[in-house]
C-alpha cells in the first residue's frame, strides 16, 4: 500500500487511487521495427532490485498518467514527474545519485 | 485439579454470576472471567483434543498465543469455529464446543491416531499415503478429511454486521501495557495525534501481575494514573479490545477492534476493522513465555508460568493444587511466590541452571519453597490431566531420579519479544545471546516513502524485559523528533525490580534426552509436531528453517507457532551444527491473530457488494419482465419473459417479432466516448484498424480496435460529427477500459497531439429500434426526416422526434431496417414511453440480450467475448476488409505481421450447422485425428457461439477452425461432455441476408 504523490493534482494518493503501468520510458517500435526490437518492446521488462522507474495513472484521481522513481528493495519514494518525458528528470537523478551513487537503470543513471 | 479460589480475582466481579454452557454442560463463571478462566474454575482441565493424534490438550497460556484451547463459539448465524478460550471474554449465555473429537472429548476415538504415531511422522503426508495408489481415493482420503481441520466451518449466513473504519494520525502505538502507555504518554505531551490500542480489555500488560514499582507507586496504580493522564489529552485516542493486525507499506496499519464479542446483544457493529495512515509506529507488543520441551509437555495442567501467575492473579483461579515449577531463569520463581501466596501447594522448583537465580529464588527459598538446581523434568505422568513429574539432572539423558506427585507444571522457557508487527513490513531481527531470543534490530527497520524507518519498538517487544518504560521513554522520544515534533522535558519514570540472574538456553529438557522422550517432547501443539520430527527433517536435509516449516507444519497452524517457532529453530540449528542466527527465522506474515472474515469484508457485502449501474429504463424493464443478465457492472434484460413462457419461449418470440414486425432495444449501455481537437482524426487513426481520418462528418463506420500485442480488444460504431469531433461506441464492458485506452496513449506516447477524450456513456438514453416496421413507428411520432433518401444506411443526423431532442444512428446490428437513437437520460424513459404507444398498431416488443446476439449471429456479426478472447486477430475473424492498408501504422500492426500471426495454420472463423438441426454446445472442441505430444486428441477448432434460429429453425453456430474458409461442406464432431458427438458442417458465417437488402432499405 504505497503513497504516491501525483504531481498534476498534488495529492498524496493511496495505492487504491492508483493503477500501475508497468516500466516508465519503454520506446515503442511500431511496424518496420525488427523482430527483436519489437519484441524487447512488448515483452522484455526490467525487474531490478532497487532503483525503478514506473509509470502510474492517478485513477481514482485526476486521471493523469505519471512516472515514480522509487526503490523496489527499500520502498523508497525518490520522486514522482510527469509521463510526457523520454528521460527522467535531473533533479530526482541527483537526489538517486546522492542516496545510492553508482546506480544505474537502462541508460539512466 | 483446577479451581476456583476464595480470594483473588483483579479482573474478575464475584458479584455478577455469568451462566455458560460447555459441550452441552451448564457451568458458571464470573463477570471479568475468559472462557479459559472459567474453564478451568469448573476443573476442565480438558478443553481440545489435537490435530494429528488427537491427544487430550487442556489450556497452556493466557493470551493470544494460545494454541490448544480453541472452541467453536455459539451457533447458527453467529457460529464461529477456532476461537481462543484464552481471549473469549465470558458473557451470560455463552455457548461453546470444543473441538477435533468423536464422538466425545472424553473418549475420542480417533486418540488411535496415538498408538500409530510411529506411521505418522514429519513430511507423512508427502511418505505414507503414496503408495499404493489405490489406497489413496478409499482409505487415504477419507482418514486424513476426516481428521483434517479444526473447528467445523458456518452453515449459516453471518447473521453479524461489520465495518471498515479509515483513519489518519502521526503515531499509532500498538500495545497498552506499561511501555505503550508511556510511549503514548510522550508522544501525546508533544502534541502529536496519538492512537493507542490494546488488543484485551485491559490496560496495563503484564505489570500488574507481575509487580515491581514504577514512580515508587505500585505497578497497577501507575497505570491507573498514566490511563487518567492520556484520556485527559484531546490529542491521544484509546481503543481497548483493539489488535494491531498488521503493518504494511508507508504507515499503513491494519487493526482489528472486538466491538461486541463481549457483549452480543450490544446495538452495532460486532468487528471494526481499522485502515490507519500513520507516519509512525510503535510496537510495545510485549514478550511471550517460552514451553519447555519435556516430554509430555502437552499433558493438560502443563502450562506456562506466567499463564498460571495470570490465573491465579487475574481470575482468582488455580490451575493446579500442587504445582511444580520448571525454569531456566528467574521469572519462573515468580509463579512460585504468587501460588505460595495465594496458599497453594509448590513442592518443587526445578531449575535447570546448575547455581538458580538470583533475589526472586531467595524469596521463594524463605517461603519455604524447595529449589533443586540443575534439575530438570524428564517426563510428565499422566493422560487428561497431570499426575507427577519425573525429575532428572538436565544434562542427563533423563533417568529418573524421583518422583514428584503433583496436578500441575508451570514451565519457564524464557522470552520471546513479540516482533510480528515489526517484522511484516521488513523490519530486521538480532540474535540477543545474553536473553536467549530474536530481538529488533533497530539499525534496520522497516522503511517508510522518505526513505527513513516509520516503526520503533519499546519495552519487553524490544528485548527489554527488565526496565520497559525506561526503554519506551527513549524510543517515543526518538519517534517525536521523527514525526516533526519536540519530545517534553520529563523524565522516564523510575522502575524498581528485583535484580535477575541471566537465562541459561534450555532448548530440550533434559539436555540429552532419549529417543522416547523426544518423540513425547510437543514443541507446536496445534499441529502436532514433535522435537523428534525436527530432528527428523534436519537428518532428511531440510536445511532451510522455511522448508522444514512446511515440511513438519511447525508453526503453520492458527496460532502460527507464537509459541513453537524460537524452540523449533533451536532444534534445528542443533540438528544442524549452526547458530541459531544463522538458521534464522521463518517470516512474519500479517494478521498478528487471525480476524473475522466479516471484518475484512466490512460492509461490502449483500446488496451493496458491488454498485448496480441503471440504464434511465431500468425501473420499467425490471416491472415488465426483465430477466437479468450482468454485463460489466450494468444489468441488462437477456428477454422480457412474459406470463406463462419459459425465458426460452421469450427469446423465440422476441426474435420473431423483431424479424417481422418491430422490436425495441435498450442499448443505453453501449459505450459512448467523445474524441474531440485537431487531431481526432489521426489519433483515431492510430486506435482503429481502418481508416477513421476520412469518414465525413454525418457518416458512419464500424471499427476495429486492437492492443499494441495485435488482439482484438472492442469494436463499435463510430461517427463523425463535425470535422475535429467524433462519437466513438464501445462495447457494454468495454466503455471504461476503453477510455482509458484512449488515454493512456494520448498521455503516455502522443502526449503533443490535440485531442481529448470524454466519456458521456451515462449522459444518454441510447434506444434501438429495429425491425421492417422501424421506420413506420418512428413517423408516427412525426419530427425529422427518417426516410432512406435523408438518412441512408450509415449516416447519422440530429433533429426532433415527437417532442423529443434525439440524434439518430441508421446502424444495424440485427440486419433489419434499424435505428439507434440517442435522448438525452433524462428523457429516456419517456421517449421509451412514447416508443411503445407509438409502435401498438405495429406489434412493437422491446427484446433482451440474447435475441440481440441471435439475430447478430444469423448475420455473422463477430461479438466481442464471444468470437474475442485476447488471442485472437481481426484477420482470424475474415476482418480484412476493415483493416487499411494503407496506413503506415496502428496499435496491432506490427504485432499482426509477427510470424505465429501470420501463420496460415490459426483457426479461422466459419459458422457451423448441425446437421440434424439441434444446437452444439458453447465452447465444444472439434476432434481431429491422432493424438498430440500428452497423448489427448488433436483438436482442430472450437465453437465460439451457438443458438436456435428461429428465423431458420435450426442450430446456427460459429467457430474458429484450422483453414476453415478453405473447408467449406466439410463435417467435423464435436464430443458433448455427456458422451454424444455432435457433427456440424463448415458453412458460410452469414446464415441471413447475405447481400444486407433488408437493412438497407
Ligand atoms: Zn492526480
Amino acid at each position: 500500500m504505497l503513497i504516491l504523490t501525483c504531481p498534476y493534482c498534488g495529492v498524496d494518493a493511496d495505492e487504491t487511487e492508483l493503477t500501475p503501468g508497468g516500466e516508465a520510458h519503454l520506446t515503442r517500435h511500431g511496424p518496420g521495427s525488427s523482430d527483436d526490437d519489437f519484441h524487447d518492446y512488448l515483452f522484455a521488462r526490467d525487474n531490478p532490485r532497487g532503483v525503478h522507474f514506473e509509470r502510474w495513472r492517478h485513477t481514482y484521481g485526476c486521471g493523469k498518467w505519471f512516472h515514480a522513481a522509487r526503490s523496489t528493495d527499500t520502498l523508497e519514494v525518490f520522486g514522482t514527474y510527469p509521463a510526457q518525458t523520454t528521460e527522467p528528470p535531473k533533479d530526482i537523478c541527483d537526489k538517486i545519485s546522492g542516496e545510492r551513487p553508482g546506480w544505474s537503470w537502462r541508460i539512466f543513471g | 485439579m483446577s479451581l476456583r479460589l476464595r480470594d483473588g480475582g483483579r479482573l474478575i466481579d464475584r458479584s455478577a454470576r455469568m451462566a455458560f454452557q460447555f459441550d452441552g454442560r451448564s457451568l458458571t463463571g464470573f463477570a471479568g472471567d475468559t472462557l479459559a478462566s472459567a474453564l478451568l474454575a469448573n476443573d476442565k482441565m480438558l478443553v481440545g483434543r489435537s490435530f494429528k493424534y488427537h491427544r487430550p490438550r487442556g489450556v497452556v497460556a493466557s493470551g493470544a498465543e494460545e494454541p490448544n484451547a480453541l472452541v467453536n463459539l455459539a451457533q447458527g448465524g453467529t457460529f464461529e469455529p477456532n476461537q481462543r478460550a484464552t481471549t473469549t471474554e465470558l458473557f451470560d449465555g455463552l455457548t461453546a464446543t470444543s473441538q477435533n473429537h468423536w464422538p466425545s472429548l472424553e473418549h475420542d476415538i480417533g486418540a488411535v491416531n496415538s498408538s500409530l504415531a510411529r506411521f505418522l511422522p514429519a513430511g507423512f503426508y508427502y511418505k505414507t499415503f503414496i503408495h499404493p495408489r489405490p489406497f489413496w481415493k478409499h482409505i487415504y482420503e477419507p482418514f486424513i478429511r476426516q481428521s483434517a481441520g479444526l473447528g467445523k466451518a458456518p452453515k449459516d449466513r453471518d447473521a453479524d454486521r461489520y465495518e471498515h473504519f479509515y483513519y489518519f494520525c502521526d503515531l499509532v502505538v500498538i500495545g497498552g501495557g506499561v511501555a505503550g502507555l508511556q510511549a503514548a504518554r510522550v508522544a501525546g505531551e508533544a502534541g502529536a495525534k496519538v492512537l493507542l490500542l490494546e488488543q484485551s480489555a485491559h490496560w496495563g500488560g503484564r505489570a500488574p501481575v507481575d509487580g515491581g514499582e514504577i514512580d515508587g507507586r505500585p505497578a497497577e496504580a501507575w497505570v491507573t494514573d498514566t490511563l487518567a493522564v492520556l484520556e485527559a489529552m484531546p490529542n491521544v485516542t484509546l481503543r481497548s479490545r483493539c489488535m494491531g493486525a498488521g503493518v504494511y507499506d508507508h504507515g499503513y496499519l491494519l487493526a482489528y477492534e472486538r466491538l461486541t464479542d463481549h457483549a452480543p446483544q450490544a446495538d452495532g457493529p460486532r468487528h471494526r476493522l481499522w485502515r490507519i495512515r500513520t507516519q509512525q509506529i510503535i510496537t510495545a507488543t510485549g514478550a511471550i513465555e517460552r514451553p519447555l520441551s519435556f516430554a509430555g509437555n502437552d499433558i493438560p495442567g502443563v502450562m506456562l508460568a506466567s499463564a498460571v501467575r495470570d490465573y491465579v492473579v487475574n481470575y482468582g483461579v488455580a490451575p493446579g493444587q500442587r504445582t511444580v515449577v520448571v525454569t531456566n531463569n528467574d521469572d519462573g520463581y515468580r509463579t512460585a511466590i504468587c501460588l505460595k501466596q495465594a496458599g497453594l501447594d509448590v513442592p518443587r522448583i526445578l531449575d535447570a541452571r546448575e547455581t538458580g537465580g538470583g533475589a526472586l529464588m531467595e524469596e521463594a527459598r524463605a517461603l519455604g519453597i524447595r529449589i533443586d538446581c540443575g534439575r530438570a523434568v524428564g517426563k510428565v505422568q499422566g493422560g487428561k490431566r497431570v499426575k507427577s513429574v519425573q525429575v532428572c539432572a538436565q544434562k542427563g539423558s533423563g533417568s529418573a531420579l524421583e518422583e514428584v506427585a503433583c496436578d500441575a507444571v508451570a514451565m519457564s522457557g524464557g522470552w520471546s519479544p513479540v516482533v510480528h508487527l515489526w517484522s511484516h513490513c521488513g523490519g530486521k531481527l538480532v540474535w540477543d545471546d545474553v536473553q536467549a531470543h530474536f530481538r529488533p534490530d533497530a539499525d534496520r527497520p522497516p522503511l517508510g516513502r522518505s526513505g527513513q524507518g516509520f516503526v520503533a519498538v519499546a519495552g519487553a517487544a524490544n528485548g527489554a524485559l527488565t526496565g520497559a518504560v525506561a526503554d519506551a521513554d527513549a524510543m517515543a522520544r526518538g519517534v517525536v523528533q521523527a514525526i516533526g515534533l519536540k519530545p517534553g522535558k520529563g523524565i522516564a519514570p523510575a522502575e524498581t525490580q528485583p535484580e535477575e540472574l541471566p537465562i541459561e538456553p534450555v532448548w530440550l529438557m533434559p539436555a540429552q534426552a532419549k529417543t522416547e522422550l523426544k518423540a513425547k517432547a510437543w514443541l507446536d501443539y496445534q499441529n502436532d509436531v514433535k522435537v523428534s520430527d525436527v530432528q527428523l527433517a534436519a537428518r532428511e536435509g531440510f536445511e532451510s528453517v522455511e522448508h522444514t516449516k512446511r515440511y513438519t507444519t511447525l508453526g503453520m497452524a492458527t496460532d502460527q507457532g507464537k509459541l513453537s517457532n524460537i524452540n523449533g529453530l533451536a532444534i534445528l540449528s542443533d540438528a544442524l551444527g549452526q547458530p541459531i542466527p544463522q538458521t534464522g527465522t521463518t517470516t512474519f506474515r500479517p494478521p498478528y491473530t487471525p480476524i473475522s472474515m466479516g471484518a475484512i469484508a466490512g460492509e461490502a457485502r449483500g446488496d451493496i457488494f458491488q454498485p448496480v449501474r441503471e440504464t434511465p429504463m431500468y425501473g420499467w424493464n425490471d416491472s415488465n419482465g426483465a430477466d437479468w443478465e450482468p454485463v460489466g457492472h450494468w444489468r441488462r434484460p437477456y428477454a422480457y419473459v412474459r406470463s406463462g413462457e419459459t425465458v426460452h419461449d421469450a427469446v423465440m418470440r422476441e426474435v420473431t417479432n423483431t424479424r417481422e414486425n418491430v422490436g425495441l432495444l435498450d442499448a443505453s449501455t453501449l459505450g459512448k466516448l467523445i474524441v474531440k481537437g485537431p487531431d481526432a482524426g489521426k489519433f483515431l487513426d492510430m486506435l482503429y484498424t481502418n481508416m477513421m481520418s476520412t469518414l465525413k462528418p454525418g457518416r458512419c463506420r464500424y471499427g476495429l480496435m486492437c492492443t499494441e500485442n495485435g488482439f482484438l480488444t472492442d469494436d463499435g460504431v463510430v461517427a463523425r460529427i463535425d470535422e475535429d469531433t467524433f462519437l466513438c461506441h464501445t462495447t457494454t464492458g468495454g466503455a471504461d477500459r476503453i477510455h482509458a485506452h484512449m488515454e493512456e496513449w494520448l498521455q503516455t506516447e502522443w502526449w503533443d497531439w490535440q485531442v481529448y477524450v470524454a466519456n458521456v456513456t451515462e449522459q444518454y438514453a441510447q434506444i434501438g429500434v429495429v425491425g421492417p416496421k422501424a421506420r413506420a413507428v418512428l413517423e408516427t411520432l412525426g419530427g425529422m426526416d427518417l426516410s432512406a433518401e435523408a438518412l441512408p444506411f450509415m449516416a447519422w443526423a440530429d433533429g426532433k422526434i415527437g417532442a423529443f431532442d434525439a440524434r439518430a444512428y441508421r446502424v444495424s446490428f440485427s440486419g433489419e431496417l434499424s435505428y439507434e437513437i440517442a435522448v438525452p437520460a433524462s428523457r429516456g424513459q419517456a421517449f421509451w414511453d412514447a416508443l411503445l404507444e407509438a409502435g401498438k398498431a405495429h406489434g412493437i416488443m422491446p427484446y433482451g440480450t440474447e435475441a440481440l446476439h441471435i439475430m447478430r449471429a444469423e448475420k455473422g456479426f463477430i461479438m466481442i467475448g464471444d468470437e474475442t478472447d485476447g488471442t485472437v486477430i481481426p484477420q482470424d475473424l475474415g476482418l480484412n476488409w476493415a483493416i487499411s492498408k494503407k496506413k503506415d501504422d496502428y496499435l496491432g500492426k506490427r504485432a499482426q505481421e509477427r510470424v505465429h500471426m501470420t501463420d496460415p495454420d490459426r483457426w479461422k472463423l466459419v459458422g457451423l450447422e448441425t446437421v440434424d438441426g439441434s444446437v452444439l454446445p458453447d465452447g465444444a472442441y472439434a476432434v481431429a485425428e491422432g493424438t498430440n505430444a500428452n497423448g489427448q486428441r488433436n483438436m482442430q477448432g472450437r465453437v465460439t457461439s451457438t443458438y436456435h434460429s428461429p428465423t431458420l429453425g435450426k442450430g446456427i453456430a460459429m467457430g474458429l477452425v484450422k483453414h476453415g474458409p478453405d473447408r467449406m461442406g466439410e463435417v467435423l464432431e464435436f464430443p458433448g461432455t455427456d458422451g454424444t458427438v455432435f457433427k456440424a458442417k463448415i458453412v458460410d458465417p452469414v446464415f441471413y441476408d447475405k447481400d444486407g437488402d433488408k437493412q438497407n432499405v
